[in-house]
């Protein structure tokens, strides 16, 4: 789950790492009111939750209390790659002398946190490993000693910093570690870090990524991510209210199959024949008619979808229990949009007669309804 | 033969008194594994399929000389299942729970590192040596015992392929899940080193998708160290978007990075076979249709 940027830069600096002093604004007279309370000139940043805000127009600089107004005005007006921008963070302009960056990301190689530090900062971290690979500096945690100041140092020196910037820069990176581990974060970054004429660091960018599987104990988080205020489309986010996995792609053979994998290579399966998935769903194991309704309406709810691929493996789950499940759903959603389904494993015999009878096509193999869907998507 | 599981297993349960625990104990006695007891704190002097459930993994073991767990326990209490396990000196710990947070899954691997214990998982469908031993939630029938070996990083997928496998009457030697979260236990290489050694494996199907770099590192290891025996694979997620996680934690493509094109071409350049569908595989393997 994505946190916003004035939700990151609060928590930085509640944990005492600088950051340029702002206020959140949701109308214009509020943002007016933020801006007499800073030193101009401002930024005024538009609160949103998708990559490329910069570029997208959505970061916007001032020079006076009315010019800051009209800014905010002109982004809370703005949609950002679709997305209405509802809040604009206002804050004093830092006068940077150079951009730094400083994160901790997850190595899924090595099974640890893995501390990240450049002395060029400003732009993505790949990027940054692409142009100048001798520039980025990667540190393993272990985890169960953790990261210390002085390892932060050690760092700092390797950016090539010394005495008390040396000291300040690795305090600044220690605490973003303990933030990273009290909020569960998958990946935290300030990017960038920016040093200022006076010798100062500051957070002018931040960023945290917490881990969805995490959100039991990240409460605040969680709820606000159920409220749909998030970057999950409206699909999205009524699969996760019903813990179901689901991404929108941009295609008009929706999907919906059991297990992670096997509705991947659904997927891949049909764009292999030709055709176009408008979903991922994934129902997981033991699919009640309950679930398999949900699915069938989330899948329906997106207007591009022409046709429906439900593939279901029954390993443990059984086939005829399944069958009903789907016919109990069509009933109750209502579905008019032609059905393929692939059905087999325990009981299929007896699933397939139930589907059979209600005038629904079943077919045994994964590439043959692929091939029929896509076919059907096509006419 | 088979590796890791065999007939010699004595296993415990941990979280046998939930749903999943329960019925997934009822399925894997029936298979022919040996369940010695199984841990619910709270739950103990009970039974649940004739099986004997403890408070403590401590408290079982005095009882039983058990060598490996199968973990249910929900995800904000799996860690903390899995490290008693550890700590009790459990060699091999199957965690079948999805939805782990990260930062408890880094905390328990660099324990299970230091004590030199094989973990399964997290989210894995488990594993089975087909006739000998199921430590898992899979289908048994769809399995018969033979020469190839699987890995595979989801379950449903592995089932597909496996059925397939069995239906052109090719039997396998040992199959697992790695489990789809971005940190597992055991990973492929581990797998692969083990069914080199193993004389029952002749050949070996891996099963990927897209998120991180271990295909790519597979396929380095499979060049430079001249693996033994063929591999033919399957990724999942060719038509993948970046950016999206698709249904397990692991499974997404950072930027550039996790790409399941990247992971074709290294595995090609590394001899493997790859399958453009999941029912290609058993035609690669060369004994099929």
């Amino acid at each position: 789950m994505k946190l916003f940027e004035y939700e990151a830069k609060t928590i930085l600096a509640k944990y005492g790492i600088p950051t340029p002093i702002g206020g959140l604004a949701t109308n214009v007279s509020q943002a007016r009111e933020i801006a007499t309370e800073l030193k101009p000139p401002f930024v005024v940043k538009a609160q949103v939750l998708v990559a490329g805000r910069g570029k997208a127009g959505g970061i916007l600089f001032s020079e006076s209390i009315p010019e800051a107004g009209k800014a905010a005005e002109k982004l809370l007006n703005m949609r950002i790659k679709g997305i209405p921008v509802r809040s604009v963070w206002i804050e004093e302009k830092i006068q940077i002398e150079k951009e730094l960056y400083l994160g901790i990301t997850i190595d899924r190689v090595n099974r640890s946190h893995v501390a990240i530090a450049s002395a060029v900062g400003g732009m993505a971290i790949e990027e940054i490993a692409a142009k100048a690979p001798e520039k980025v500096i990667k540190f393993l945690i272990n985890p169960h000693y953790g990261f210390h100041s002085f390892h932060a140092r050690q760092i700092a020196r390797k950016m090539g910093y010394s005495g008390k910037q040396l000291v300040t820069l690795g305090k600044i990176f220690e605490k973003l570690y303990h933030v990273g581990m009290d909020y569960d974060a998958e990946l935290i970054e300030m990017n960038p870090l920016a040093e200022t004429f006076d010798g100062e660091f500051v957070a002018a960018d931040a960023r945290i990524l917490i881990d969805n599987n995490a959100l039991f104990r990240q409460q605040e988080y969680k709820k606000r991510l159920l409220e749909g205020e998030s970057e999950l489309t409206v699909q999205e986010l009524e699969a996760t209210r019903n813990n179901l996995a689901y991404v929108k792609l941009d295609g008009n053979i929706g999907v919906i199959g059991n297990g992670a994998g096997l509705v991947m290579a659904t997927l891949d399966t049909i764009q292999y024949y030709g055709g176009k998935p408008a979903n991922f769903l994934d129902v997981g194991g033991g699919a009640t008619s309950e679930r398999i309704a949900t699915a069938l309406d989330i899948v329906l709810s997106d207007s591009h979808v022409k046709a429906l691929f439900i593939n279901i493996l029954g390993g443990i789950t059984r086939c005829d229990e399944v069958a009903r499940g789907i016919l109990r759903a069509k009933e109750k959603v209502g579905v008019t949009k032609p059905m393929v389904i692939r059905l087999v494993g325990t009981n299929e015999e007896e699933g397939k007669r139930i589907l059979t009878e209600a005038g629904i096509h079943v077919l045994e193999s994964m590439e043959e309804a692929a091939q029929k869907v896509v076919e059907i998507s096509k006419q | 033969m088979g590796i890791i599981v065999d007939k010699n297993i004595r296993a415990i349960v941990q979280g046998i008194t939930g749903t999943q625990g329960s019925f997934h104990t009822q399925l894997m006695l029936k298979y022919g594994t040996r369940i010695d007891a199984g841990v619910t704190p709270g739950k103990g002097g009970t039974q649940i399929h004739g099986v004997p459930v403890y408070d403590t993994v401590e408290a079982a073991l005095e009882e039983y000389s058990a060598n490996a767990s199968i973990i249910f326990v929900p995800a904000p209490f799996a860690a903390d299942a899995a490290l008693e396990a550890l700590e009790n000196r459990i060699e091999t710990i199957i965690i079948i729970t999805e939805h782990i947070p990260i930062k408890d899954a880094v905390n328990l691997m660099a324990y299970a590192k230091k004590v030199k214990a094989t973990v399964i998982g997290p989210n894995t469908p488990g594993i089975i040596t087909p006739k000998e031993c199921k430590l898992g939630i899979m289908p048994a029938h769809i399995f018969k015992p033979g020469g190839t070996g699987m890995v595979s990083r989801s379950g449903t997928l592995t089932y597909e392929i496996a059925a397939s496998l069995t239906r052109n009457s090719i039997g396998q030697s040992t199959c697992l899940g790695l489990g789809g979260d971005p940190i597992t236990g055991l990973n492929f290489i581990d797998v692969l080193e083990a069914f080199e050694k193993d004389p029952q494996t002749k050949d070996v199907v891996l099963i990927g998708e897209i998120g991180g770099n271990l295909e790519e590192l597979t396929a380095e290891y499979i060049a430079k160290e001249n693996y033994r025996k063929p591999v033919v694979a399957f990724i999942a997620g060719r038509s993948a978007p970046p950016g999206k996680r698709m249904g397990h934690a692991g499974a997404i493509i950072m930027g550039k990075a996790g790409g399941a094109e990247n992971k074709i071409e290294a595995l090609k350049s590394a001899g493997v076979k790859v399958a453009e569908k999941p029912s290609d595989v058993a035609r690669l393997l060369g004994k099929a249709c």
